[in-house]
């Protein structure tokens, strides 16, 4: 960080300007328990002193560039080549505002469409819109079109997907008076069953796949299912495994939404990421955000424009059929650099890599006496394992050697304290799963006889998640 | 445009315009609403068989500058829709009361008919709002 100088007149002015007394009333809202206070750093050190002071307390947080990390679950640490930030880094893209006169940005207007065109291929689908926020909202966008499609006012959705996705709609649903069906059924999906809970008045059915613990759904019976009843499809997916994984167009999904997040965008406390959303051709009307399209100016020359926004807020406001009228503009850069610098043969390997390595660990960790794979199901780049002991246990041991753990289930939902779920990336290597391995092995001898115990509750707890 | 009401039709105050056809009714958008739209892009029809009251939206219209809804003019039921208009919506410009045409409606009382606007009554609200 740059060394930023203000003297104390400074200071005082900017407190004045915002109408606070003193530095530590900013912070006033913090409890002050959590408040740990200034860094005691004795008088009289120099400049030097200090700044090894300083990363000797820093190098005490737990971070992804010194510590292997087996946590995913929705967001995954992926290699981001040096040039996407150089491209994302231009004050061009970088400080640019929203193209509200948006002709006169043909730059970003052409990286959208770009961006759209590598979306739309790599779901299988028609169309893509030119992002929104997060994958929650966009599936809950992609609810709405399905409740506007069909004119029915019923979601059904199984608890594969993320839970987080799932609390957001909730909170849609419930304002808009619309009904929500949760399917509760662990691990991986029985179309069957799935069935049974649809009815001639559900609009949609959504589906994750890989789900939430990893398992990849039976998606084209799934869609069949969806179809019979009169309800699209709505899948919601993670883009990298889209180059080994069928994609969603290919077994009949009517829409495709997802995080952007692993491609090319740094894991940063929850964001900002990227809404991915397409849609089969009939429903582009139905797509919120903004679109861009290419077409000719008057001398015959290709440009750029927004285009079917007539449904927007800004446009006709009680018509609209949806609040967003803006997109994440440079995380979809992000993602178009990432995808063009990987193209379809740099893709399908991290898919590849990701895909061996998580198959490599499932090996090794599920012939670990006490742990065993919570599903029988193919599985992408994580998997759910089931553990003697609650796996927070499990994940401050691994802690404890330096390793960041799982994403332990006991977080999603009661009753599933002895799960977790394991990621692995292009970035893992085999020496991390390895050690993972031989630090479980270490942990689960000296837990043994609690473990024991353990495991048989576990057996019959299953939960909601 | 502006001017262009033929006389054996009947219109309302949103621009719709009917024609009789035995016991049944055909509308579209009078050529002084097309104008007003400018390029229509899309049509957004109703299902045939469903039934609305007078005044209800049954479809929208989309030109490249905006939505509006469709009023149907009387109450009554779809018989047909314009496919046509599905490939190209342009007609409701180019020949809004001939091929543009939207619908064919059974009116629950064909005498509702009557009731609406002449073209001289109709004329009269397009140059208040011009």
């Amino acid at each position: 960080m740059s060394y930023l100088p203000h003297t104390p007149g400074e200071r005082q002015e900017m407190l004045e300007a915002i109408g606070v007394e003193s530095v530590d009333d900013l912070f006033a809202n913090v409890p002050r328990d959590l408040l740990s206070g200034p860094p005691k750093i004795p008088a009289g050190l120099s400049e030097m002193e200090v700044l090894r002071l300083i990363d000797g307390l820093a190098s005490k947080n737990q971070d992804l560039e010194h510590r292997p990390s087996f946590l995913g679950a929705g967001a995954y640490l992926h290699y981001i080549p040096s040039a996407v930030g150089a491209v994302t880094g231009r004050s061009e893209f970088y400080t640019s505002y929203t193209p509200y006169q948006a002709e006169v940005s043909q730059g970003t207007l052409q990286v959208i469409y770009e961006y759209q065109t590598m979306i739309a291929e790599l779901t299988g689908l028609d169309v893509s819109n030119a992002s929104l926020y997060d994958a929650a909202t966009a599936m809950v966008e992609a609810s709405t079109m399905a409740i506007n499609e069909t004119g029915r006012g019923k979601i059904a959705i199984g608890t594969g997907v993320h839970p987080e996705y799932r609390a957001v709609l909730r909170t849609y649903m419930t304002g808009q008076g619309f009904e929500l069906t949760e399917i509760d059924e662990p691990w991986v999906s029985d179309p069957a069953s799935v069935g049974q809970a649809l009815d001639d008045t559900t609009a949609g059915l959504i589906v994750q796949s890989p789900n939430f613990w990893g398992a990849i759904e039976p998606m084209a019976q799934l869609s069949d299912v969806a179809h019979a009843h009169g309800a699209l499809l709505i899948a919601v997916v993670n883009p990298i495994s889209l180059s080994l994984l069928a994609p969603p167009g290919e077994y009949g999904a009517d829409l495709a939404v997802g995080c952007g997040q692993p491609l090319g965008i740094p894991l940063q406390y929850g964001g900002p990421y990227l809404g991915m959303i397409a849609a089969r051709s009939d429903l582009v009307r139905r797509l919120p955000g903004r679109i861009a399209g290419a077409t000719v100016d008057k001398q015959g020359r290709r440009g750029y424009v927004l285009t079917l926004q007539a449904r927007e807020q800004h446009i006709r406001r009680e018509k609209a059929t949806s609040n967003i009228c803006t997109n994440h503009a440079l995380m979809a850069l992000a993602a178009t650099v990432y995808l063009s610098l990987m193209g379809k043969e740099g893709l399908r390997e991290v898919a590849n890599l990701c895909l061996q390595k998580a198959h490599y660990a499932a090996q090794l960790v599920s012939a670990i006496p006490g742990l065993s794979m919570a599903y029988d199901a193919p599985f992408f780049n994580e998997f759910t394992v089931q553990t003697p002991v609650p796996a927070t246990e499990v994940n401050r041991f691994l802690l404890s050697r330096d390793i960041v753990g799982g994403y332990d289930l006991a977080r999603a939902a009661p009753g599933l304290d002895n799960y977790l779920i394991l990621a692995f990336t292009e970035m893992t290597t085999r020496q991390e799963i390895d050690d993972l391995a031989a630090t479980l092995r270490d942990l689960l001898p000296e837990q043994a006889s609690a473990g024991s115990q353990a495991a048989l509750q576990g057996a019959g707890t299953r939960g909601k998640a | 445009m502006a001017g262009n009401f033929p006389d054996d039709l009947r219109y309302t105050a949103s621009d719709e315009w009917v024609r009789r056809e035995g016991a049944e009714l055909v509308s579209g958008i009078t050529a002084f609403a097309s104008d007003q739209l400018g390029d229509v892009v899309y049509i957004q029809l109703p299902d045939t068989g469903k039934h609305f009251a007078k005044g209800d939206p049954f479809g929208e219209i989309e030109s490249v500058k905006a939505v509006s809804d469709l009023y149907l003019p009387v109450a009554g039921e779809i018989v047909a829709t314009n496919q046509e208009l599905d490939q190209n919506p342009g007609l409701v410009n180019d020949d809004p009361y001939g091929r543009g045409w939207i619908i064919r409606l059974r009116p629950d009382n064909l005498a509702d008919f009557e009731s609406l606007l002449d073209a001289s009554g109709y004329e009269q609200s397009t140059t208040e709002r011009a």
